[in-house]
């Protein structure tokens, strides 16, 4: 028999796995389930990408490409990026089309970490970023950033966990789990620091079209940024392309080439139908992707407002689909406090604690939800939250 | 008629359930405003009815629909709306417009069976004066209706908890 224990790498069996499984598990088990817990759009592909998927399929593109994805699709990464945030990058040497953002920051850190290097990482932030450090071969830093300062991470805050080991620095605006954007005088602040220390930024643009109030900032677009960042984005948030899992990384071509080393060893290219599916997203889906955002900051409306009426306090998001409101007055933990929710009230949320140290003390709820779900949560987390205080008014009388 | 007005329309088309408050939240006014503006879009009858979406047939309730060309020679002064209008008061035509093209006018009809439509069209429709000629069409299967897929089997398959 073989002992696998012995057998597998330390670090990979260091990495705790995602705390959002054990409650993924107890989800599955319920029946009647309103799901605020979902990270991503509830919008089905529109229809025109799908179509386009499929008669791409009909005239056999079913080959792989170019390591670096189809020229035509990089091309039009390149027009789309240009347009919005006036950024150039050249389509044959600067941009890699990925599997997903989450292949991207995988090739990111490991293009960019030696051992030992040290990854500056806000938190409450996404759960890969800092088990994918690890991986590389880095040493993740979260710096905490908190409600008080809307989860926005500030210059200061990134400086003092400067130390020689420094390499990178990951930025995630508008934010998941928290909802949380960040100003361009803000990151003006901090793309001085980025200088000062010589870092590496890598940003995960993902939700940058779901952005609801002012507008979004490409970090990579800021002067003097564009060489030393890697920005990445891609089709499953703004187009409601989870599934197709497919992004793009764009920065100087000395890394984009490294990056793309990795990719086409592990990788070889992204799924051609899957890129023929983005090409139509970019030349043909402003509208429907402009429709569903202005939903989705209407849902954002609603929510805030129903949270407030009963009582759960929140600061206010403007970006990506979550609200990420403070439960610390029930004295109960993030876990607590969903574990019972989901039991009493079958609503599913997920525990902040997931997204880093931080996150404790909060919930974060997806609005990518309909009206009525919506609308059906609220009134149950209500009720839910009647019965939390009348018991302990018993408790303490 | 502004962008608030806009919103409240498109939200309401697609769910006039939702309460003038869940609205208000929505667009981030407040309950007055938007009991105050759909009141005038009503007055103004921009909104015209607030009605549901049945599928009949799901119900076990027989309804045979048909669409009928119809030729008309339009009247001096009045065009065709004055043939229009005879044809739209009778209860059991439930659409009518005016179309360019080959005819002239496009109504829909329901009634319970296909013989009652059928002489509805012989006896009322094609014996109006001015009325040329009729050409019907019956619905043998509804696909889409008023923007709607009626046997939409598409649903939420999302994993109930996702990072």
């Amino acid at each position: 028999m073989i002992k696998w224990t012995e057998k597998l790498c330390p670090q990979v069996k260091n990495i705790p796995p995602s705390g959002i499984r054990r409650f993924f598990d107890l989800v599955s088990e319920m029946k009647g389930v309103v799901s605020l817990g979902v990270g991503e759009p509830d919008f089905i592909t529109p229809w025109h990408i799908r179509e386009a998927c499929i008669y791409s399929l009909e005239k056999g593109y079913t080959m792989y490409t170019s390591n670096w994805g189809l020229i035509e699709l990089r091309e039009e990464i390149a027009r789309h990026l240009y347009d919005n945030y006036q950024v150039e990058y050249e389509p044959r040497t600067d941009v890699l089309v990925t599997v997903g953002v989450s292949e991207g920051m995988d090739l990111a850190l490991r293009a960019v970490l030696a051992p030992g290097d040290e990854v500056l990482i806000p938190e409450p932030c996404y759960v890969s970023y800092s088990p994918c450090t690890s991986l590389a071969g880095g040493t993740p830093i979260p710096i905490l950033t908190t409600a008080d300062n809307d989860f926005r991470v500030t210059a200061a805050q990134i400086e003092e966990k400067i130390t020689p080991k420094t390499k990178a620095l990951i930025l995630s605006y508008p934010n998941n789990p928290t909802g949380a954007t960040i100003s361009r005088e803000e990151l003006m602040e901090i793309a001085k620091v980025v200088k000062r220390h010589d870092l590496v930024v890598i940003s995960d643009e993902i939700y940058d079209k779901l952005t609801y109030e002012g507008q979004h900032t490409c970090f990579s677009a800021l002067p003097a940024m564009k060489n030393r960042t890697i920005l990445l984005n891609g089709f499953s948030k703004a187009y409601a392309m989870t599934g197709w899992r497919l992004g793009y990384a764009c920065g100087h071509p000395e890394v984009i080439s490294h990056m793309t080393k990795i990719h086409q060893y592990t990788m070889l290219c992204a799924p051609v139908t899957a890129q023929m599916a983005a090409l139509e997203a970019l030349q043909n889906g402003t509208e429907e992707m402009q429709k569903m955002v202005a939903e989705y900051d209407r849902r954002r409306k609603l929510v805030l407002k129903g949270f407030s009426e009963i009582g759960l306090t929140c600061f206010e998001p403007k970006g990506a689909f979550y609200v990420f409101p403070s439960i610390r007055n029930t004295g109960l933990s993030s876990e607590e406090f969903a574990e019972r929710l989901l039991v009493e009230a079958k609503v599913a949320v997920v525990p902040g604690s997931v997204f880093g140290t931080t996150g404790e003390g909060h919930i974060r709820c997806s609005y990518a939800a309909s009206a009525d779900n919506l609308i059906e949560a609220i009134e149950r987390m209500g009720k839910f939250f009647n019965q939390l205080s009348l018991h302990r008014q018993e408790a303490c009388g | 008629m502004d962008e608030k007005d806009r919103e409240i329309l498109e939200i309401l088309q697609n769910n006039s359930r939702l309460r003038p408050e869940q609205i208000a939240a929505m667009i981030g006014v407040d309950q007055a405003e938007v009991e105050d503006r759909v009141k005038e879009l009503e007055e103004k009858r921009i909104i015209i009815k607030y009605h549901t979406l049945i599928n009949w047939e799901l119900a076990g309730e027989e309804v045979v629909s048909a669409l009928i060309e119809v030729k008309v020679t339009p009247q001096r002064g009045s065009g065709f709306d004055n043939i229009a209008e005879r044809i739209y008061r009778f209860p059991e035509v439930k659409a009518v417009y005016l179309m360019s093209g080959r005819y002239d006018v496009s109504v829909l009809i329901e009634g319970k069976t296909m013989k009652e439509v059928a002489l509805f069209v012989a006896m009322k429709l094609a014996t109006i004066e001015n009325v040329q000629s009729t050409a019907t069409h019956f619905v043998l299967k509804k696909y889409k209706q008023e923007g709607v897929i009626l046997e939409d089997k598409e649903k939420d398959r999302r994993l109930v908890i996702s990072p």
